[in-house]
């Protein structure tokens, strides 16, 4: 009997053995398994819940399209989303959640730069490398000693390129020479474009005929245009958002300023046109990553696609997130494994990658070099005007 | 030469037409200062309440501009009446301080009630009439400029009629010069301040209903910066004193245009307050402050 029992517990102890053996086995076999899990972060409720979903939408998107033509590295793609709720603090623990817990090999999202700074340093801690589709703040990519981030990228350009890409239109397409500028002195946005546009029309050759600042929330706008007539400029750049730009164009209209009026992606709401009414946006152009007018056939084709999949037409950060999804993608084919600090050096190395509006190539401070477009509000209707590579 | 001329001439224009807004503010918290030594902080959210009304009598009920602006009055009168009952007559005997705090955390409860009511986005106010735009030479206004002025003119004429010449007036005066006696004498104290509150909430409302027609948007924080300015516009002309408030209020419009238009305009609302400090300091009692005795 006793013979038997001591068998029978070192057969059983042979067998927890093997079980554990083969957990352990089990395990490893998950690590190489067949599926890449990619963690998205984004504000899925809150008060910008609509940006987040709409970017989740177009990076689900191009991840079904990945799995539909097989995959990465032979593997499926397993997205892991998880909500910030809109909130940095919150940004912070779902970053941490999808990098400890769920093990993912890259980051995707969130969308605003207060969340996407939350949760930057976890991602560099870990070495996970980490696309936020819709951060515009400089500093993102950036740290506070001008050292770029190794493993933070985004798929937007940054606000200083709007004015850039303003100015150049400005000389180049409207063959203008003395801009006066209007800026929203409460807000770092407005301050920024506003010294980039003047830098790169002087640099053209251009001129700044006068400076005039706002504060938002202000109403009456007439005393500073009556200023700005007065010095007869060919235009007038109104770095904003649309809530004050709409009355400015308004008023402008009224004291017979009728000169274009150049903006920003602040401008890009209905509103607009409601407030400033139609017949006063005659001239007037902003600076927009997408418009469904484009007849780039990459951008048709994203838009064909998001519209089946999703029975809606895309926006902006739809693009966005679709543009984010193909980066990690296409990164990850590159690098050849789900490594974080291989598939981040592939991702800076980033070039001429085709995305939903174009090319997309990463500037040194891991920024995307993309193609911008002119939208002109002529009769209260955004068309597209012309686009501009730089 | 002549360019700055024309210019002056313009942001004197534009300065008019801005300050006859502040003055209609300011007229109702000169009242209410006069008879209850209040300064209602939450008077520029009533003439953000005045605006929605006038916005929703026009969308909603598909109004015209005058009988917009009579219902909105009405409204807001109506809302002035229950916030004294309400938030101010229990505190009638308080130390002013207290009904200073209180004021402030009525117009805290407006704003944020229509944040939560109609939310924070601004509404675009339907153009109820089409702005026709005169040349004057080089000088350009337009028709609701002119709409702005003249009514602001008429509702102040309305308002001295109503102090100096009616029954209610002399009551209302009354109250202002020696509370108590009135009380003596049987005039119905709260009923007048009623009245009071109900006049200047009627003003304020057609302020923000013209500022609606002026501006095409309206949004539920409106009324913060347009209130510190009428009060400043109140300040200036005498607190207490109705032609002060009108007066200090177009001054106020036209050296906000001035400071804009020819030195800068990030010194604008330095310039207001400015102004506030300095007659505070100089004469206390303001622009009007000795030549008028008549108080409401």
């Amino acid at each position: 009997m006793r013979k038997w029992k001591k068998i029978a517990s070192a057969a059983l102890a042979a067998m927890v053995f093997a079980s554990v053996m083969a957990g352990c086995g089990g395990k490893k076999e998950e690590a190489k398994s067949d599926t890449v899990k990619i963690g998205a972060s984004f504000e899925l409720t809150g008060n910008v819940a609509n940006y987040g979903k709409a970017i989740l939408s177009g990076a689900k998107m191009a991840f079904d399209e990945a799995n539909a033509k097989g995959g990465v590295l032979g593997k499926k793609i397993v997205v892991v989303e998880s909500d910030n709720k809109s909130e940095p603090s919150e940004s912070g623990n779902s970053i941490t959640k999808l990098v400890t817990q769920d093990k993912v090999v890259a980051i995707v999202g969130p969308a605003t730069s207060g969340c996407v700074a939350a949760g930057a340093p976890i991602t560099e801690a870990n070495k996970i490398p980490h696309i936020a589709p819709s951060a515009t703040a400089p500093g993102i990519t950036v740290d506070n000693n001008g050292k770029v981030r190794p493993f933070m990228f985004r798929a937007c350009f940054i606000d200083p390129f709007q004015g850039q890409v303003m100015a150049t239109f400005a000389s180049n397409s409207l063959k203008v020479k003395n801009v006066a500028i209007l800026l929203d002195s409460s807000s770092d946005y407005s301050k920024g474009l506003a010294q980039v546009f003047q830098e790169t029309l002087e640099k053209a050759g251009g001129n700044i005929v006068v400076k005039e600042a706002f504060l938002s929330k202000d109403l009456d706008f007439k005393a500073s245009l009556t200023k700005i007539k007065a010095t007869n400029p060919e235009a007038v750049y109104v770095p904003g958002y649309y809530e004050e730009v709409s009355k400015i164009i308004k008023q402008a209209r009224e004291i017979g300023l009728d000169v274009p009026m150049l903006g920003c992606d602040g401008w890009e709401s209905p509103k607009l046109a409601e407030i400033a009414g139609k017949d006063a946006l005659k001239n007037c152009y902003y600076v927009s990553a997408f418009s469904a007018q484009d007849t780039d056939p990459s951008v048709q084709a994203f838009i064909k696609a998001y519209k089946e999949k999703y029975q809606k037409e895309p926006d902006i950060f739809a693009m966005q997130g679709y543009n984010g999804g193909l980066v990690v993608i296409d990164a990850i084919k590159r690098a050849g494994s789900t490594d974080g600090t291989a598939i981040a050096k592939a991702m800076a190395e980033t070039k001429d990658l085709p995305v939903a509006s174009g090319k997309l190539t990463y500037d040194a401070n891991h920024n995307p070099i993309m193609s911008a477009l002119i939208i002109s509000l002529d009769g209260g209707v955004p068309s597209l005007k012309e686009k501009i590579s730089l | 030469m002549d360019t700055l001329l024309q210019q002056f001439f313009q942001q004197l224009i534009n300065g008019i037409s801005l300050g006859s807004i502040y003055a209609l503010i300011a007229l109702g918290y000169t009242m209410i200062y006069g008879i209850i030594k209040l300064i209602n902080f939450a008077h520029g959210d009533i003439y953000m309440i005045g605006a929605y009304f006038g916005f929703f009598a026009t969308t909603q009920l598909g109004l015209g501009f005058i009988p917009a602006i009579i219902l909105s009055m009405a409204g807001a009168a109506i809302v002035g009446i229950i916030i004294e009952r309400v938030a101010y007559r229990p505190m009638r005997n308080a130390p002013r301080i207290a009904i200073l705090i209180t004021a402030i955390g009525v117009s805290f409860f407006l704003e944020y009630s229509m944040i939560l009511l109609v939310s924070p986005q601004p509404r675009t106010f339907p153009a109820v009439f089409t702005p026709t735009v005169y040349h004057f030479g080089p000088l350009v206004a337009n028709s609701q400029q002119l709409v702005i002025l003249i009514s602001a003119l008429i509702l102040m004429v309305a308002l001295s009629y109503i102090v100096n010449s009616t029954k209610a007036g002399k009551a209302m005066r009354a109250v202002s010069f020696d509370a108590d006696a009135a009380r003596l004498m049987g005039i119905n104290i709260d009923r007048v301040i009623s009245m009071t509150f109900a006049l200047g909430s009627a003003l304020a409302a057609a302020g923000g209903v013209l500022v609606g027609v002026y501006y095409n948007s309206i949004d539920p924080l409106m009324g913060m910066m347009p209130g510190l300015k009428a009060f400043v516009a109140a300040v200036l002309g005498g607190i207490g004193i109705i032609p002060g408030a009108m007066m200090g209020g177009i001054i106020l419009g036209v050296v906000e245009a001035m400071v804009s238009g020819f030195l800068s305009s990030t010194f604008r609302d330095a310039a207001a307050f400015g102004i506030l400090i300095l007659i505070l300091l100089y004469k206390p009692a303001g622009l009007l402050g000795k030549n008028v005795r008549e108080k409401v």
